[in-house]
């Protein structure tokens, strides 16, 4: 364990250095007048206030709950998600991925960080780290045991590496025991990682 | 460029630790690198692949050991220094010690809605037809660009299926290098895990990338 807490004090430092300099930084750039401060606050709050991954959530509950929906969210997802009001930056381009009693879908970005903000928001520090782009694709059991998650053995697996800009939205399955469930209670049981490939729907 | 940031089937980064009730930022300071890098693409100037290529073009231990924030922020760093917009002196003290750069424009709170809304849709109209369909066997090559590439090293070399046509799409190789858009057909390619690992491999494990089709050819 004491390499454990070596890495956080040394992790810690550098933060603090970083926090300095993104202070000066952000001075820096306003006094210039490349960046507006009230702009910068109003990115912050969107990303943690309004895109998030309630939104797709919503997504998956009107697909489990509408057949017609789900249909055109599979066909073609990125009109299918922006009937739901959910559109631009890092989803311009969206697939849906059906998650079958056959087949599991998990998504990954090997080389960056890629992710559907849109319907997800921003990526969880896990998505963006080493243990997590490494493994993906070459031990997915192995990584989905790292969530807690165990996958019947004949249960095909598919990776989707986003190298491109198609950003990927895992459409889990619906729970048993949700017959007559409104939209909003089936977005409840609709968790982040279960629309990235790496958890399951909470059971009712 | 085979770097730090191509991690795809590497080894000894240990196991993935999700963070229970996660926050969205980890302290105040990564909010604004956050906001600070997606503001400054507009004045900026630059795009998407170059930022990507100014994040990854660091020695691999130094973007292995830095969060993924300081990442970006090093990143938008390079970007805002190579094109004269603020000096390493201005950061360390704090305040303008140069004159500003003339810029296009400067992201507006008014515009900020409109312009996440936009995005940058990266498909192009086309005259050309596809070279492969779906259900073709292809290889990925084996290219080593000391710039930008989106193809990840764990496939080059391999043989896959293309699975779908997914249009033409700006090519990042380029783009990256400002040689212009110069949109090539983009194609989702399916490999089984045992031709990526071997037989260590899950059998019923498949890998999908999407590749350009400067990236592929017939198998």
């Amino acid at each position: 364990m004491s390499g454990h807490d070596h890495e956080h004090d040394h992790e810690h430092s550098d933060l603090s250095e970083t926090q300095l300099r993104v202070r000066a930084l952000e001075s820096v750039l306003i006094e210039k007048g490349y960046v507006d401060p009230a702009a910068l606050d109003l990115l912050v709050e969107t990303y943690e206030k309004k895109v998030g991954p309630r939104n797709g959530a919503r997504v998956v509950a009107k697909a489990w709950a509408d057949p017609d929906y789900k249909a055109r969210l599979l066909k073609d997802a990125t009109p299918a998600i922006a009937e739901v009001g959910y559109a631009g930056r890092q989803g311009e381009h969206i697939m849906a991925l059906e998650n079958t009693q056959k087949l599991h879908n998990m998504v990954v970005c090997t080389l960056c960080s890629c992710y559907p903000w849109p319907v997800l928001g921003l990526p969880p520090v896990w998505y963006k780290s080493a243990p997590y782009r490494s493994r993906a694709v070459s031990d997915p059991r192995g990584v989905l045991k790292d969530f807690g998650v165990e996958l019947p053995k004949d249960t095909d697996i598919r990776i989707w590496d986003s190298t491109a800009e198609i950003r990927y939205l895992v459409l889990p399955m619906r729970p048993k025991g949700t017959e007559g469930w409104s939209e909003e209670q089936l977005a409840e049981l609709v968790t982040r990682d279960s629309m990235i490939g790496t958890g399951l729907p909470k059971q009712p | 460029m085979n770097g730090g940031q191509d991690l795809g089937g590497t080894h000894g980064h240990g196991a993935v630790k999700p963070e229970p009730n996660e926050p969205v930022f980890h302290g105040d300071w990564e909010k604004r690198a956050f906001a600070l890098t997606l503001a400054m693409g507009m004045p900026g100037g630059w795009n998407i692949d170059m930022s990507r290529f100014a994040r990854e073009n660091r020695r691999p231990n130094e973007y292995l050991d830095m969060t993924y924030y300081q990442v970006w922020l090093a990143g938008l760093e390079t970007l805002m220094k190579e094109r004269g917009l603020v000096a390493e002196d201005e950061i360390e003290a704090g305040r303008p010690l140069h004159p500003p750069k003339p810029v296009a424009r400067v992201l507006k709170p008014e515009d900020v809605a409109k312009t996440l809304h936009r995005g940058g849709p990266t498909e192009r109209d086309t005259n050309t037809k596809p070279a492969f369909e779906a259900g073709q066997r292809v290889r990925a090559r084996n290219i080593n660009p000391v710039t930008h590439t989106r193809l990840p090293r764990y496939v080059r070399g391999h043989v896959g299926t293309i699975e779908r046509v997914l249009g033409c799409h700006v090519f990042p190789d380029s783009n990256a290098l400002g040689k212009g858009e110069d949109p090539k057909w983009l194609y989702t390619v399916r490999f089984d895990g045992r031709e990526l690992w071997g037989d260590q491999a899950d059998p019923t494990t498949q890998v999908s990338v999407d590749a350009w089709e400067p990236y592929l050819e017939q198998a």
